[in-house]
């Protein structure tokens, strides 16, 4: 518990009450730092996370996931000392075990940024549309940033604080997952990637990108 | 010259009076404006002439190879609505990216707010002043939600100038 104090949690918010307060509680067990960004949700999110004993930082209207992130960033670097940030799905389809080896893994080897990918190894379950999706997406990813990672659009990251303030989201909507890879390779800061277990429960598959997103998120791309 | 055109000539030259009016009225700065008025004049001529005289209009359609005046101005139309298009979608951008700052900014300082305002609710005037990590997350979990906001929301000089002692 004592050794992750320098880390804050980031978790973007919105609609996810029936969920939210067993991933903080979850967060909670290893991480003393959490922060949801809530964005604008019209349910009981905000009571349940910090029911839960999240501090909860409120957008007053709906902007989107990239805008949420980055009012998380802005949140850390502002108001707290933290040294490591880490993003964090709401949906509960992150492991907190995966977060806790990602900032030590950052901090044993050094590295500014960890990715986290569900594709270098084989716990993740993934449906053939859903790979195809993601494996489209990486691959327009790392066209446009110049990285090569394994996966794209997967919330976990650890963000050290000199990585976490060369990142400015202009992408409001779900184009932020490639567009804060871009502006990460940026800073040319030491970066790897690490695999993390996503867990698809119906909650998540009922949430998640469909194929049709997928093409707003190119669209989104292309005309920046 | 009959007299039903008069008629139509008076209310096209009105209406593009008015519209010339509430243009120039409307406020940018200073260069766009000059700018923007400039054209509107010129704009105000052509169309002028163009309704006193409508035969100058077909002869320029002429001498630019188009058949007729009235196909001239649909092509300027489609022009202008189109660069309309351009415009306002480049002015929504900008107006979508105010929000999003002016939404984070106001977040954050209620974020500052209620983390500065901690010790006021809970009698600790030290310790938790400080916003970062000197702010304990369970006391932050443990406070009614409600009351919080109602109390930082009237009052924002107080956490601002200092935790109440009492």
């Amino acid at each position: 518990m004592a050794s992750f104090d320098d880390t804050w949690i980031v978790v973007p918010l919105y609609n996810e009450a029936a969920v939210i307060a067993d991933v903080v509680a979850d967060l909670h067990t290893t991480f003393a730092h959490v922060v949801c960004i809530d964005d604008g949700s019209t349910d009981a999110s905000i009571e349940a996370a910090e029911g839960a004993g999240a501090l909860v930082v409120r957008h007053a209207t709906n902007l989107g996931q990239g805008a949420a992130l980055q009012t998380g960033i802005d949140f850390v670097l502002a108001q707290t000392a933290a040294r490591y940030l880490v993003t964090f799905d709401a949906d509960g389809q992150h492991q907190v075990a995966d977060a806790e080896a990602m900032v030590r893994k950052a901090r044993e080897e050094d590295l500014a940024v960890v990715f986290g990918s569900r594709f270098l190894d084989e716990r993740t379950k993934a449906g053939w549309a859903k790979r195809i999706v993601l494996k489209t997406a990486v691959w327009a990813t790392n066209q446009t940033t110049g990285l090569r990672l394994t996966d794209a659009h997967n919330g976990l990251r650890v963000i050290r604080r000199d990585a976490a303030a060369g990142v400015s989201l202009k992408q409001n909507r779900m184009a932020h997952a490639s567009e804060i890879v871009l502006q990460l390779g940026r800073t040319r800061l030491p970066w790897a990637e690490h695999p993390v277990h996503v867990l698809y429960t119906d909650y998540s598959k009922s949430k998640g990108q469909s194929l049709l997103n997928a093409v707003n998120i190119l669209v989104d791309l292309v005309f920046r | 010259m009959n007299e039903e055109k008069i008629w139509i000539q008076v209310l096209l030259l009105l209406g593009v009076a008015v519209v010339t009016v509430l243009l120039t009225r409307s406020t940018a700065d200073a260069r766009h404006q000059a700018v923007r008025r400039v054209l509107l004049a010129l704009f105000a001529l052509v169309t002028a002439a163009a309704i006193l005289f409508p035969t100058i209009l077909s002869r320029i359609a002429h001498t630019v190879g188009v058949n007729r005046g009235t196909d001239l101005l649909l092509y300027l139309l489609v022009i202008a609505f189109l660069s309309f298009i351009a415009t306002t979608y480049r002015r929504m951008k900008g107006t979508d990216r105010r929000i999003t700052e002016l939404t984070r900014e106001l977040a954050l300082t209620e974020a500052r707010l209620e983390r500065a305002g901690l010790p006021t609710a809970h009698q600790e005037p030290d310790g938790a002043a400080h916003p970062g990590l000197a702010s304990p997350p369970a006391a932050a979990g443990e406070q009614a939600d409600a009351s919080s906001s109602a109390e930082a929301a009237p009052e924002p000089p107080g956490p601002v100038q200092g935790p109440d002692a009492s």
